[in-house]
């Protein structure tokens, strides 16, 4: 059974998005996870690039391919998940959580409100199998 | 081999269901003026051998091959021992370039993961790929690496770096976003003199050691340079045999070593082909450009070698890609494998020992005739800049008519300003007596 946290945002590309203020913290769905496979290596932006919405900013290799990941929201990185490449498994395990990616200060705060909710991209998930 | 394999009445059934009469219709859009409107201007069929003895004809027009040579300057003669020829041309290495479905040739594999192995052993590194076209284009892929890693653009590279390596990677790099800076050489020294231009965009000062006039750099204090102002330090080797003496780049702190294997039982052969290296600290391996090998084991713990993170490779990652470059220069690879096998630890440290004692009685001979000077005093390997008492060309061009030696490479043909400068490479290869005989040539 796929877990969809109710209190997160969520993209088509399958990125989830925890909305702190101005802050957004992004990471890659359990759907995703699953999809990939093991996770080797991820592919991170530096503290201070900005990405405009839906960009690349980043890749996930996984035992069977390298995905890229976009940003749902727009804005200027301003932390990012450095750890997580010591132990990529916690992109598998704990997607939601340990296995974050980068948290972005949002250009346009409002932004995240227009991504789908958990119902939403639960309905989009089984539009689409 | 035939390689148009189809008969007259096959063509003219061809161009039938086409609807033309001659092959020659279907070059019509080719403007008449372009076209060469007659026969090509090659002889009846020969006889085996009669274009055996043709060929030997044209090859013995060849003379600078049988002079006494001391031109190194990127391409260098060393012995090559024989076994290297008889190996490669065992039939299981025929189809030497990178296999599709890689595991399944693990020979292939095993001397790929034999040859990385060595090069970071020689160069003191942590990681080598499976190999490049030549030095030169390694060199320019390591300007794209160090973009990539430093997410800066601008290059520092020394003018004392192989002028076509220089001019191969301006080429190679030209539509990306890389500001190529070249730096001046110290006219005593012969190393690079001018740092200034490093400064917080730039992402590698690269150098060459020993570089093109055959001094040896001061890669420690050039590795600390470059940190400071966090850039990589990027070494280049034309002379692979310099390994063999030289403290490895990685123990000065090179960050990426790139260079030419040639050296290591590799022919000449006018330029090429000839297998580049490349090499890197493990921190950057996932920015590195090509092929690289690896160990793995199986479930029941036999040991196997597998192509190892291709997710950098353009099969794979597409446009993505750390390079374009998707495979290596397997055949020469094999052969410089076999070379430093045979010879060995010992037999590399004894081949460059014999290469710097030769080059420094000829340097030491030479620095002794009446209007003859080495022209930089940092010290040297095989290849040392002599500076004579008229131009370079007609001093190598007297050398040659009148002694039947080949004596270097004039340097006029690359810098400015060193009309009397003439470089001169000493190797294993050369005898005493052709040394002495190039000293008597140049002081009669």
């Amino acid at each position: 059974m796929t877990s969809i946290p109710e209190n997160l945002r969520y993209s088509k590309d399958h990125e989830w998005v925890a909305v702190d203020g101005d802050t957004a913290t992004i990471g890659i769905t359990d759907y995703a996870q699953h999809a990939l496979g093991d996770v080797v290596y991820i592919d991170m932006p530096r503290v201070g690039d900005k990405f405009g919405t839906h960009e690349a900013f980043g890749s996930v290799e996984s035992v069977k391919a390298v995905s890229e990941i976009f940003t749902p929201v727009a804005g200027e990185v301003v932390e990012v998940n450095d750890g997580v490449n010591d132990t990529p498994e916690a992109v598998n395990k704990e997607p939601y959580t340990d296995g974050w990616m980068v948290k972005v200060k949002m250009d346009n705060p409002g932004e995240a409100d227009a991504m789908l909710s958990a119902v939403e991209y639960e309905e989009y998930l089984s539009s689409q199998s | 081999m035939r390689y148009i394999p189809n008969s007259p009445e096959e063509r003219d059934e061809m161009l039938a269901v086409v609807g033309l009469k001659s092959a020659d219709e279907l070059f019509r859009s080719v403007p008449k003026e372009v076209q060469l409107g007659r026969a090509l201007n090659v002889t009846d069929p020969l006889a085996e051998s009669e274009v055996i003895a043709a060929l030997e004809s044209m090859a013995a027009k060849n003379t600078a091959a049988t002079k006494p040579s001391f031109i190194g300057a990127g391409v260098y003669s060393h012995y090559s021992p024989t076994i290297v020829d008889h190996l490669i041309q065992r039939s299981e290495f025929f189809t030497s370039y990178t296999p599709y479905q890689p595991e399944i040739s693990q020979g292939t594999l095993q001397y790929i993961f034999e040859f990385q192995t060595l090069i970071c052993q020689l160069t003191g590194m942590e990681v080598a790929n499976a190999s490049m076209y030549d030095g030169s284009t390694a060199m320019a892929e390591a300007y794209l690496m160090a973009q990539r890693v430093t997410r800066r653009d601008k290059i520092v590279v020394a003018k004392s770096v192989h002028p076509e390596y220089r001019e191969v990677a301006r080429t190679y790099t030209q539509h990306g976003a890389a500001e190529i800076v070249e730096v001046a050489f110290d006219e005593k020294t012969g190393r690079i003199a001018d740092l200034a231009a490093l400064d917080d965009k730039t992402a590698a000062l690269v150098v060459q050691s020993p570089n093109f006039f055959g001094c040896v750099e001061d890669l420690e204090k050039l590795a600390d340079a470059a940190h400071a102002i966090g850039a990589l330090l990027i070494v280049v080797v034309t002379e692979a045999i310099s390994f063999g003496l030289l403290k490895s780049p990685g123990e000065c702190g090179a960050d990426i070593v790139v260079g030419e294997g040639q050296s290591w039982g590799v022919p000449m052969s006018f330029g090429g082909p000839h297998v580049g290296i490349f090499a890197t600290q493990e921190k950057f391996v996932r920015q590195m450009p090509g092929r690289l090998c690896g160990v793995a084991y199986d479930k029941n713990g036999n040991r196997g070698f597998v192509l190892t993170l291709s997710t950098r490779e353009q099969h794979i990652r597409r446009e993505k890609a750390t390079s374009n470059i998707c495979t290596n220069q397997g055949l020469i690879a094999l052969a410089a494998t076999i070379y430093m096998e045979t010879m060995g630890k010992k037999g590399l440290q004894e081949v460059a020992m014999q290469n710097a004692q030769k080059a420094a009685y000829a340097k030491q001979r030479i620095a002794e005739i009446n209007g003859y000077s080495i022209a930089f005093d940092a010290p040297t390997f095989n290849e040392f800049v002599v500076r004579g008492p008229l131009a370079a060309t007609e001093i190598l061009e007297k050398l040659r008519t009148d002694a039947g030696i080949v004596g270097g490479l004039a340097l006029s043909k690359y810098y400015d300003g060193h009309d009397t400068d003439f470089l001169v490479c000493v190797t294993e290869t050369n005898s005493r007596e052709q040394i002495d005989s190039l000293v008597s040539a140049l002081a009669g």
